[in-house]
Order: C-alpha cells, then structure tokens, then sequence
C-alpha cells in the first residue's frame, strides 16, 4: 500500500488547486482519501477513469484529482455519466454526489440508473445537509433537526438513501461512515468492481453547518455520533426493530448480479448490424 | 394535369386515414409527379377526428395545406359535414355510406366503403385501400399500377394478398358506381 | 431529372432530420418522448444500433441533455429532439454546453405555447427562447428549417457547426415542417459534407484544454484518450479548472463569443428569392417560407414585385443580408410569423426602419395561408 504521501502525489493534481475549499473538520477528505485508496488497491489506470460530480461541497471533488474529470450542473451528475459511458464504455465511471444533489435534484435520474443498472459507481457523501449554500434541510436531515430553513426543527421525514437505491434496483448498495474508513475503502473497492450500477451511501459529516446547529458542533462529536449509530448489517439482522431506531446499517446491503445495459446495448448493436450487413447484400 | 391537385382524406382516427394519405403520395411519386403530404389529428390514439392531406402536382409545390380541396373522401359523418363546405366547386367528393347518411351533395360518390369491406374481406381495417382504389378509379389521380405498387411496398408481406383483394375491390366499387352514373337512365337487370 | 425518378423517396421532416443525423456522424441519441417531435426518436432508436450507434430514452429532457453532453466528452457526436416543454427543461444544460464548450444539437419542433399549449398545432414562439433560454450571457447558433429536405441538409449543418466551433447549435423546426411529407432526391454520401471536431495533437503534458489559438476553438480530447483534463460549468481558465479572477474570466467569456464571431459569415445562412427587382420583401423562416412563396407567385402574376428572404439562420442574426436586400431598392418589409412578432424584432432592429417594416401575426395554432400573406402586401 502506498504511503500517504506516494498516494497525493500520484493522483491529486498539483498546479494551482489547493488549499482545497472544504472546511477544516470536513468528512469530504476521509472520502477521498477511501475512494483514492480503492483505485490504488485495484490498480485502475488514471486515463481510464471518468470522475462525475454535481454541484455542491462533493461536488469540488473531481477538481482536486488527475482523472478525466466532470463537474456538471446540480443534480445531474449521473445522467451526464449516462451518456459518457454509454459513449465510451471502457471508462470506470465515478460518480460523486451529495445527498442533496442525489436525492432532491437529481433523485429521478439516480432511480432511473439504478433501474437500467449502467455499470458505474455512485458515491453519496451524505452530510444531512446543503453545506456549500450554509445549512438549509435536506432530503435527509433527520426528523426535528435544526437547519438555516427550519429553524423550528425538520418536519419532513428523511429518506433513507440506501433503502432508496435498493428499491429503485441498484445491484450493488453499500453503506459505512467517514469513521470507518477502512470499511469504506472496502465497500468502495467492492463497488468499483461490481459490474452494475453500485451505490456507496457514506455518512458523513458537516460540524460547520450542521453539527453547530444540532449539538454537535466539532468534528470529533460528530465522527463520535457516526460511530455510535453504526450496525453492521451482519448485527442488526438479530436486532428488534425498536433497537434500531436512530440507527444506520452498515457494510453490504445488496450485491446480486443483472444484465448490465452497456452489455445488452452491444448485444444490440451486433445483431442490427449483422442483419443491416445482410439487408445491404441482398 | 392541372398545377396542382389536393385531395383531402377525412374521418375518425384509426381508419387509416393518414396511412392511406402516405400510399397515395408514394404511388403520385411512382407517377413522376411532385407532392406534399400532411395531416392534422386529436391527441386521441383512436377515435376522434382524423384528416390527410394529399397535394399533387407537375410544379413545385410551396404551401403544404390544403384550403379548399379539388377531391374530398369523407369516412365518417362528422367529417363530411366539417369538410364538404371547403370543396372547391365542381371538386368531387366520395362518401362512405357506411357512415354518411345525410349526404350534402347529390353529384357524390355515395359507396358503402366499409360495409364492402367487411363483407368481402372479414375485416374493416382494409377500408383505407379499398377508399384508396376507389379514389385512383374514379379521380384517376394516380395510375393503377402506381398505386398497387406503393400499396404493396407498404404493407407486411403477410398481408399483401388481402391488400390486393382490397386494392381490386375498391376498382371494382368505383366501376361499378360509375357504370351507374354514365347511364342512369338504363337499367340492366343482370347485375 | 427522369434518371433520378427512381431514388426520389417520401419523406417526413422529423425522418429528414433522423436521417440526416445518421448522416451527419451522430452516434448518440438520448431523448424524452414528446408530440410533435417523437418520431425523431423512434427512429433513430431503431437506425443508431445498425450504424454502430446507441439511442436511450431518458427519464425527461434534463436527463436527456446531460446525456449527450457525456456522450460528447466520450468523444461521439450527439444530438437530441424535443418541443417546446421539453425545450423549456433543457435550458439549464444548454449553458453548460456553452461555457465548456461541448458540441451538441438539439433539434426543437415547435408546437404552440406557452406550457403545454397546443401540442399538435404549429408555433415560431420559440425562437427567442433558442437565443436566450439560458440564463447568462451565451453564444449560441440558431438555425431554422423551412421544408424537409431542408430538415435534412440543416441538421448535418447543425453537427458540422457544433463540431467546428464547440458550441450547442439549435436546429428550430415547427409542427408542419416536422410532419409534413414531400418528395425529396437527397444527396449522395460523397456530395455532403461532414466536419469532424478537431482533436490536440500535442502530448497529453502540453494540452491546455481552453487554449486561446487562432480560430478561438481549443481542440477537444475526448474523455480516455489519455488527456486527463477538467470540465466544468463554472468559469474556468484555460486549463480548466475554476477561476474568478477578473482578468481570466473576462478573456475566458470573451472568447466563446468571438469563436462564434469569427465565424459569422458561414454560420448566417439566407436565402434571397426574386429580391433583385423586388418592391416589397417578405421576411420568413420555417413553414412561414412555403406560404410565402405561394403568395409571391400569385402576387407577382398580378405584377407586384414581392421577394422574400428566407432565414435558414436565426441567431447570430444575418444582419449583412438585410443591408443586401435594402441596397436592390425595397420599399418595405413584411414580416410574417407564428408568433407575435419575435424576429420582426430583430428586422426592426437592423434595418433601424430606414424603410417601413410591418408583422403580420397568427397565433392560434395554424399555418400563415398565401392569401394571408398578399392581403398584407397589397396594404403597403
């Protein structure tokens, strides 16, 4: 494994990106530094990778990495990543989103990817919160949270992000938190490798704009917090419901096997132009 | 021929009304004719009203509507009341007397289109070549030949015998009410 | 003209574009179903795949745009189709294709509005929306198609433009050229032209992917042909990464206009129809054109000399055109749209009334007749 060091210096980008934008405290890093680590573990070629954001504190991501790298419009993230897979299949395609991006704007076309099952990876940096526009509720800011825009304490209730892509037929869902991050790098690499589409939800954290307005108002509180609400998946099969309450599962959610649409689409391809070729000799 | 022909095509949606409109262009191009096709429809599917629009000529031809049609085929009652106003004078209109019962013109083509049809054929949906062919036979807007040939190159294979069938019922519908006209004194009894 | 008899083909204005997108070079269709401009889709869902080309059916016209702009960064040429509401959807991307350069045409068929309108009745209103439909200032090109084979030999325009100058081309059709069905001979393969995007040459170390060069059009990597580089819909330097620094950001947004600029005289396509002698010229685009033409040769076997100037270009506006027409002597101008008076506007404009300008407007869903159309001449 390459030291930290050996790691920023082979894939970050070195003229005039940094100091980074992120708030000192901020799980955006860990995430990076996980999805960094996944890649170097796999030995994926940096000109065969595609990184995709939207718009948002995840969305600055793919700026700070020696990839092919798009930085797209709010919420669009993975329908641009659509068409560029479709378009060049041979690319590992990475999408980052938060949880705003991916479940408020962009929640139609994250269910529908995760419906046709394009084989890319979806990684949801889930801070609760919007952070870059100051702490305003989000699609998963728990129930009677305080936000910028609910002052009063959230009265919608949160999705939850992984039973959402679950639903919507990703065949590959996985979940940890910027505490566990050697679990993460884990389920990272896992889903980088799933042929499908595979969703990484990672609970992490804002203590700037959320955390501050929620009691938790440092960083160590909140990966405290992110500890103490983990269950692993393997665990909470023999929980009661009432003890899972407040509580978020963990490691590998859902791993099965799908036709894959690029594949099909191929499949497709081949066939209409044998017959067209026939069409042409007769 | 004159400059420029148009022939509208009208009734409900679903009596392959536009697709009849698409084989008379084709078989007009077979003829070395210039021509445009449209046409205007409900948001219905099926039912609702339903108009093509066919013009054909020697020229070029700019404006692809038709105002004021030299030849009208009314499928359905509804159309024939909205439409029968706008043919130009002297044009010549054909009625399906299936569904049109209160003529407006007694210088009509009055056929019981679909009737016919169903009668010979087993099944409505043929109704728009028989229309076709009594068009060809009574306007002689396109040639015969022509029309069969783009009729057929239209159609599923597994088709195309019906839509011979369809195509010479229509011929024989269109003699046979011309016969009637040309000599509307005489009266044959072998018929 | 018997010889060619035979290859003479029925066709409509949406199977024109469809073809001439396979023709053109496009490979990548991603659309949302949407009357009356579904048939574009249908058929290129059906054709792409024989051409080695992939077509897929979005989740609505956002997803569809962001699509091909990915498509495009893989390095394939991309196009979509929709009408007015879906046109509306697609605005939001139509700037991001204009800041990081992407090349991409969006055909949009024209149906009456505003909302949902008249979905199968014939409109122009949106044609300041294809000039200005995004927020920001933006270059953008419009052209605009007033028959079918037209449709056909502008979408390849469309394509050729958007890959030559890296910019988003709008391709306007309205419902009765999209559906309307005439005969057309198209041209052979060797007799069309098609442009491809210019691709860096230099090793991936030198590429500096928003360089400003002569033609002010950086060449374009696709993404996985080992230039690792940025795109981004924020303003960004020439490397591409963000910046807000005054200096770069003025030459950064400079730059994207003047491309289009530097090619205004080929981009701004007209036609002039019997002007020479022309007493009054009619000024049209789209289905608009068919009628007026009708008119002009009704008005002219009664000895008035009416021209017409058809616009196969909307935007940038081909103001040259109008100083051509002026200098064959023109004592008026008449401008008759499916709108209320959108590029009338424009002719105002230009023409800063040297000469009187008139409109003449419809706006319930039905094509402008010729009579129409010399009734307003004859009140010059």
């Amino acid at each position: 494994m390459l030291s930290n060091k050996q790691l920023l210096e082979k894939y970050l980008r070195h003229d005039k990106k940094f100091p980074h934008l992120w708030c000192p405290g901020c799980g955006n890093g860990t995430i990076l530094h996980a999805i960094l680590l996944a890649i170097d573990a796999i030995g994926l070629k940096k000109d065969e990778i595609a990184m995709i954001s939207g718009i948002g504190c995840s969305g600055r991501t793919p700026v700070y990495v020696d990839f092919n790298t798009l930085h797209t419009t709010h919420g669009r993230a993975v329908a641009f990543a659509t068409g560029l897979k479709l378009a060049k299949p041979s690319l590992h395609v990475i999408v980052v989103m938060g949880d705003g991006d991916a479940s408020a704007i962009g929640g139609n076309h994250l269910i529908h990817a995760c419906r046709r099952n394009i084989d890319m990876t979806a990684i949801i940096y889930n801070n609760s919160i919007y952070g870059m526009t100051g702490g305003q509720y989000s699609p998963t800011t728990p129930y009677h949270a305080k936000a910028t825009t609910a002052t009063h304490g959230n009265i919608e209730r949160p999705f939850d992000l992984a039973e959402l892509v679950k639903t919507a037929g990703a065949t590959f869902v996985a979940r940890s938190t910027t505490y566990h991050v050697r679990q993460l790098t884990n389920l990272i690499e896992k889903a980088l490798l799933h042929k499908g589409f595979s969703v990484v939800e990672v609970i992490t954290h804002c203590p700037t704009t959320f955390g501050r307005r929620n009691k938790m108002p440092d960083p160590v509180t909140m990966v405290k917090w992110e500890k103490e609400i983990a269950v692993p998946i393997e665990k909470a099969k023999n929980m009661k419901p009432e003890e899972l309450e407040g509580k978020i599962t963990t490691g590998i959610l859902v791993e099965k096997e799908l036709p894959e649409y690029c594949e099909q689409y191929e499949e497709i391809i081949r066939q209409r132009m044998k017959k067209a070729k026939r069409g042409t000799k007769k | 021929m004159k400059e420029r022909v148009e022939i509208r095509l009208a009734g409900t949606g679903g009596q392959g009304l536009i697709t009849a409109g698409i084989i008379l262009a084709e078989a007009a191009i077979l003829d070395g004719k210039n021509v445009v096709q449209s046409q205007s429809y409900g948001p219905e599917a099926r039912g609702g009203a339903s108009k093509a629009e066919v013009i054909i000529s020697d020229r070029e031809i700019y404006y692809p509507k038709t105002s004021n049609p030299d030849i009208l085929l009314a499928m359905s009652q509804e159309a024939c009341n909205k439409y029968f106003n706008d043919l130009k004078p002297g044009g010549i209109l054909i009625v399906d007397s299936t569904f049109i019962t209160n003529v407006p013109s007694s210088s009509a083509y009055q056929i019981p289109i679909t009737k016919m049809t169903i009668e010979k054929l087993k099944k409505p949906v043929f109704a728009n070549i028989v229309a076709l062919g009594i068009l060809c036979e009574i306007t002689k807007i396109v040639t015969r030949k022509s029309l069969t040939k783009a009729v057929l190159e239209r159609v599923p294979e597994a088709f195309i015998e019906q839509n011979k069938k369809a195509l010479q019922l229509g011929f024989r519908l269109a003699k046979k009410e011309l016969k009637n006209r040309k000599e509307p004194e005489e009266f044959t009894a072998d018929e | 003209m018997p010889s060619k008899k035979n290859n003479y083909k029925l066709m409509q204005g949406n199977e024109a574009v469809a073809q001439g997108a396979i023709d053109g070079g496009v490979r990548f269709f991603a659309g949302y179903p949407i009357t009356p401009a579904t048939e574009i889709a249908e058929i290129l869902s059906n054709k792409l795949p024989e051409v080695g080309g992939k077509f897929i059916q979005m989740e609505d016209e956002i997803g569809s745009i962001a699509a091909i702009i990915g498509a495009s960064i893989g390095g394939v040429k991309s196009l979509t189709a929709t009408s007015g509401p879906g046109f509306s959807l697609m605005q939001e991307n139509i700037g991001f294709a204009c800041i990081a350069e992407i090349p991409i045409v969006i055909v949009n068929v024209m149906r009456g509005g505003p909302s949902t309108g008249l979905p199968t009745s014939p409109s122009q209103g949106d044609v300041m929306q294809a000039r200005w439909g995004t927020h920001g200032d933006h270059p953008i090109i419009v052209l605009s198609a007033s028959n079918v084979y037209q449709a056909y030999l502008l979408t390849i325009k469309a394509i050729n433009f958007s890959e030559k100058y890296r910019n988003p081309v709008i391709l306007l059709l309205d419902e009765v050229v999209a559906h309307m069905r005439a005969r057309v001979l198209l041209p052979k393969k060797d007799e069309i032209e098609v442009l491809e995007r210019i691709k860096p040459t230099v090793p991936p170390e030198w590429y500096v992917p928003y360089e400003n060069n002569l033609t002010g059009v950086p060449p374009m990597a696709a993404f996985g042909d080992g230039y690792r580089y940025h795109v981004t819909g924020l303003v960004h330097d020439e490397k591409g990464f963000p910046t807000s620094k005054p200096d770069e950001v003025e030459r950064g947004l400079r730059r994207i206009f003047e491309k289009i600029e530097k090619g205004f005289h080929e981009i701004c396509m007209v036609k002039y129809h019997y002007l020479e002698d022309a007493d009054f010229c009619i000024v049209a685009y789209g289905s608009v054109v068919l009628s007026s033409l009708s008119a002009i040769e009704e008005l002219r076997k009664e000895g008035i000399k009416v021209g017409l100037l058809e616009l196969n270009t909307l935007f940038p506006f081909p103001r040259f055109a109008f100083d051509k027409v002026l200098n064959f002597g023109i004592k008026g101008f008449l401008v008759p749209e499916m709108n209320l008076g959108q590029i009338y506007r424009e002719v105002v404009r230009v023409t800063e009334r040297k000469v009187p300008v008139k409109k003449f407007n419809k706006i319930y869903g039905e094509l402008i007749t010729p009579d129409e159309i010399i009734k307003e001449i004859k009140k010059f």
